[in-house]
């Protein structure tokens, strides 16, 4: 390593500067959550400090429970995160490989309609598609949602599963072949198994953005029973908005969920964004 | 290998993302523009060709926030570009550091706020920022700057800048961990032959490595660029529907919005929500072929 590039003054500096954003970055999720735990005196009489003995309660995350029907808007976004998913990743997986295995007539013109959503956002369409959903009845169901969410994250996966598909070798699947395994088998048998880290990168780059989708819960599905985390918590505080309790324990509780998915995937999402998946 | 018959394992292949992807993604989009071209009249669906656009664009009514919407929406990319993408660049120089130690702990930390929700960034700002709470006046006071503080998310002048920063706080991870990759995969050789040559420190930044990762810098901007025209949560989330104080926070997301739906006293109009849909429409399509013709093909390719 050459001397230049290691001085000792410089990595001061450079630990100074990325700890300085790190606390920027971080601050704020700090103190919704200590507050979330304080009475409502402490929070405004010293909203740095941590709970102590005194200053402890649950006050908020007792409304919270009370008033709101978080287990089930918990159970809600679960639902349309992972059945998304999942149809995100079969679809989008036999559909890439249909792209990358086969030489058909228009298979380029596919690609390339396919690829279309991949810059333009589909919110763009939601006048007609809640026009379409109140005509077929799907309004305020989480079908409505998942069929939303897959339709948006397919033309991604499909561009970046089908660059993985192309490494998968010929030799194996011709030897499929010989040995009579049908098309369908040598997919879901062969190819799917090998293409498991690409799978992995594309649930994760969609993960959070439908978790945290606020626009069509709104729009397609603001029933009560249908309400996912993102929205019953931002109506909840909408409608609590005064008692600051209950708005920061409704906060630190929708946090919880992501922080959580984060710290299991968060190699897995930062191996896919610096990979190069994403150019 | 020719074969007339259909092959109708492709088709089965196919068909589910085809037709998920026309049905919810392409249909509703091109019957979005079709509603532009329509008005109702008397309970009856009426022809009315570009006049929806004509009112928008030109009747005062409308055109007065339509052009507020979208000259804000390009006041919040900018703000985006200026400070977020310089940001994001510069942690990722530092994190891409050979010797850097916790590299990745601090990577993993600034990451977080792009995984939150809008919701959870949108009111802890407001919180934060809120004169009520007093968080930040007091820690300004602790910094001396005490007397700097407004309550900036009620004023006009300042609520669209503080949204924008807000914005560019939550999304900070996704251009340095874009522009960190592309910093790992320049080969160690380049950099060596520079040193060689005497650049090393910020003119080997500013002469190697920068020219070589200007292709991401595209790619941040053009997606950059689509988030910001199509961006409402935040704003919704902060602000309400009515994008206040006084409209200054009004971006397009907001206005088709508010236009679909009704607010107060206007009712709900499908037509003209989806005019300013097509109008968003448009100016994604033109940012995406400037970036696509104008930018992508013309800058140089480094084989790497």
């Amino acid at each position: 390593m050459n001397k230049a590039r290691s001085n000792p003054i410089n990595a001061v500096a450079m630990h100074g500067a990325l700890i300085l954003y790190t606390l920027i970055a971080l601050f704020p999720v700090f103190v919704i959550v200590i507050n979330s735990f304080k009475t409502r005196r402490d929070i405004f009489r010293d909203p740095l400090a941590l709970p102590d003995s005194e200053s402890f309660s649950l006050i908020g995350y007792q409304t919270v429970f009370e008033q709101g029907d978080f287990f089930l808007y918990f159970q809600n976004s679960m639902i349309v995160t992972v059945a998304s998913l999942f149809f995100i990743l079969l679809f989008g997986a036999m559909a890439a490989y249909a792209l990358s295995e086969y030489r058909f007539r228009g298979n380029l013109l596919m690609g390339l309609y396919l690829a279309l959503g991949i810059m333009i956002p589909i919110r763009i369409g939601t006048i007609a598609l809640l026009e379409m959903m109140v005509a077929t009845g799907l309004v305020n169901t989480l079908t409505a949602l998942i069929l939303v969410y897959v339709a948006q994250g397919l033309p991604l996966a499909i561009f970046i599963l089908s660059e993985f598909m192309q490494q998968v070798s010929d030799d194996l699947k011709n030897a499929g072949r010989v040995d009579g395994l049908s098309e369908y088998r040598i997919f879901f048998q062969l190819v799917l198994p090998l293409v498991r880290p690409a799978l992995a990168t594309v649930a994760v780059f969609n993960m959070i953005p439908i978790w945290n989708d606020l626009w069509f819960p709104l729009i397609l599905a603001p029933s009560e029973e249908t309400k996912t985390l993102t929205l019953g918590s931002q109506i909840f505080i909408g409608q609590f908005v005064t008692d600051w309790n209950a708005v920061l324990s409704a906060l630190s509780m929708a946090i919880l969920p992501v922080m959580i998915l984060y710290v299991i995937f968060s190699r897995q999402l930062i191996r896919g964004l610096t990979s190069g998946a994403v150019k | 290998m020719k074969r007339i018959r259909i092959r109708w394992h492709i088709v089965v292949f196919l068909a589910p993302a085809v037709v998920v992807y026309t049905t919810i993604m392409i249909l509703p989009l091109f019957a979005t523009l079709g509603l532009a071209l329509y008005s109702e009249v008397e309970n009856e669906r009426v022809f009315v060709g570009l006049q929806n656009f004509q009112t928008l664009f030109f009747d005062p009514i409308w055109s007065e926030q339509f052009w507020n919407a979208l000259g804000n929406n390009f006041w919040f990319f900018a703000i985006h570009m200026l400070v977020q993408n310089p940001i994001g660049i510069a942690l990722a120089a530092l994190l891409s550091h050979p010797r850097l130690r916790f590299a990745a702990l601090y990577r993993s930390a600034i990451f977080i706020p792009t995984i939150l929700s809008f919701v959870i960034v949108g009111f802890a700002w407001k919180l934060i920022l809120s004169p009520i709470w007093g968080i930040a006046p007091s820690m300004l006071d602790a910094i001396g700057l005490g007397s700097l503080y407004q309550p900036w998310l009620g004023q006009e002048e300042y609520a669209l800048t503080t949204l924008a920063l807000v914005s560019v706080w939550q999304f900070v991870g996704i251009p340095m961990m874009l522009i960190y990759a592309a910093l790992l995969a320049i080969p160690e050789e380049i950099l060596e032959a520079g040193e060689v040559d005497g650049i090393t420190g910020w003119s080997a930044f500013w002469k190697i490595k920068l020219p070589l990762i200007l292709p991401s810098i595209g790619i941040i901007s053009i997606l950059t660029f689509v988030a910001n025209f199509n961006a409402f949560d935040l704003i919704y989330a902060a602000q309400g529907a009515l994008a206040g104080p006084d409209f200054s926070t009004d971006i397009l997301g907001t206005f088709m919005y508010r236009t679909f739906f009704g607010f107060q006293l206007q009712l709900g109009d499908p037509h003209m929500g989806s005019a300013i849909a097509g109008a968003m429409f448009a100016v994604i399509l033109v940012g995406v072929c400037i970036y696509l013709f104008g930018i992508q093909t013309r800058m140089r390719r480094y084989q790497l």
